[in-house]
């Protein structure tokens, strides 16, 4: 039986995907890396932190968008960053006045924001204080979607604003309206047209694979440290490979 | 506590799909496109629980606070509903609706861009001021010069025909695949952290 040069990457990918796990695994036997000490600081995530700590004493509230991910798509994988990240979030302030919005763009994350909207209350033993408005599908278009997320920005006394999802260049107008009312925005997405925008108008910009941190600093499940540890480990495999691979054609090896 | 059963199921599943999508087996592959329909038509479910959504909350806010924006949504979003439902998506009543109404609502929200970008860019000098800033905004305008013909000059010789197409060609599409590499190790630990269980954003 011969195998095809398909069939070969296949078998690479995966076993890309299976050592990518073991060492995941792993690692969390090993060790579990922790924000300041084996992580290093990411400003954006620190400044959410101590504006969540003010939001629940000054009375405002955190909002959190999910933004446009497709369930069946990639790109949703950002989004389950962001409701991991949301869950922990939502857990540390569900005993304020002013509950935590979460606003998503397409009906299958609404579902899923709502779900973990109320295990996070569950976990805090806030349960009686779920409400099912508190997730939000504010528009089924990515126009329609800013504008209704727009609206929660602009009339809920939203003391921060944490958009971690997959976005377009409607993003600018999300970020553009927390402005005006001086509200902090951390901002992160996968699409690179938007992480431009996202540079220019959000006050602490996630960029590249920060977003995908943004669970191991906010501490929202034991193998979101470890799998950045995989990450980096997995990156300086793929420079190896790029770097080595283009010397390798510069000398008319292969 | 989540539902060992719904963990179960989104592991399960997910692992079906995973190895269906790498192992070349004719049955694994069937199963494979299997479950990817359902979860299309599941989706499809899903943006119908959306819309729900959408409509419990704004009934709530016309109840609670007498928006004026929640009866506009509430009675757009019946008329196009029942237009769809009564004609079909593509007769003509319901094109016009998508061609003079969303499409251009749309567009103009599109075109708002210009002046949040360029205020954006303004802001942030003031907000956070230094080289890297610099270099962001000097960048962004040597893109946007050497794409536009100016009027009573035209293209800019070496700005539209070498900076530009070397600016956009070379840093600019080095840096995004740097980024994009990044996203896809993250996006394959975010799909090994569901399959392992450890993020499980669904159920009870």
């Amino acid at each position: 039986m011969s195998v095809t040069g398909s069939g070969v990457s296949d078998i690479l990918g995966l076993i890309f995907v299976a050592l990518f796990g073991l060492l995941m695994v792993v690692s969390r036997v090993l060790k579990q890396p922790r924000p300041g000490r084996d992580l290093r600081p990411l400003p954006a995530l620190n400044r959410l932190r101590q504006a969540i700590n003010l939001t629940v004493e000054s009375g405002r509230r955190l909002h959190v968008s999910l933004g446009r991910g497709e369930i069946i798509h990639p790109r949703t994988a950002v989004a389950f960053v962001g409701l991991s990240a949301m869950q922990k979030l939502v857990e540390d302030t569900a005993v304020s006045d002013r509950p935590t919005i979460v606003t998503a763009g397409t009906g299958p994350l609404g579902i899923l924001a709502r779900s973990s909207l109320r295990s996070a209350y569950a976990a805090a033993n806030q349960a009686g204080r779920y409400r099912a408005t508190y997730g939000r599908v504010t528009g089924l278009t990515p126009f329609s979607y800013a504008a209704g997320a727009l609206s929660v920005v602009r009339d809920e006394t939203v003391a921060a604003n944490f958009l971690v999802g997959s976005f377009g260049a409607e993003v600018a107008l999300m970020t553009d309206g927390s402005q005006d009312d001086d509200t902090l925005t951390v901002a992160g997405t996968d699409n690179v047209v938007a992480q431009a925008i996202l540079c220019a108008s959000a006050d602490e910009p996630l960029i590249g694979e920060e977003v995908f941190a943004s669970g191991a600093y906010v501490g929202a499940g034991m193998l979101h440290g470890t799998s950045l540890l995989t990450q980096d480990i997995f990156r300086w495999l793929l420079i190896a490979a790029m770097v080595g691979g283009a010397l390798i054609k510069m000398l008319g090896v292969w | 506590m989540k539902s060992p059963f719904a963990t179960a199921v989104a592991m399960g599943v997910g692992l079906l799909v995973l190895v269906g999508y790498f192992v070349p087996v004719p049955v694994l592959a069937g199963l494979r496109l299997l479950l990817l329909q359902w979860a299309v038509i599941l989706a499809g479910v899903a943006l119908l629980v959306g819309m729900a959504n959408l409509i419990q909350y704004h009934v709530e806010n016309l109840r609670s606070k007498q928006n004026i924006g929640s009866v506009l949504l509430l009675a757009s979003l019946g008329l196009t509903f029942m237009l769809t439902l009564y004609f079909s998506p593509q007769s003509a009543p319901v094109q016009w609706l998508f061609s003079a109404v969303l499409i251009p609502g749309s567009v103009a929200l599109m075109a708002l861009l210009v002046f949040t970008l360029a205020y954006a860019a303004v802001r942030l000098l003031r907000r956070r001021p230094g080289v890297f800033s610099v270099l962001f905004l000097g960048t962004a305008i040597l893109i946007l010069l050497g794409a536009v013909a100016l009027p009573g000059i035209g293209s800019l010789p070496f700005i539209s025909n070498t900076l530009r197409p070397w600016l956009a060609q070379v840093p600019a599409v080095a840096g995004a695949r740097g980024i994009l590499l990044g996203v896809g190790l993250g996006t394959v630990a975010t799909g090994l952290r569901i399959l392992l269980g450890s993020d499980r954003p669904y159920g009870e």
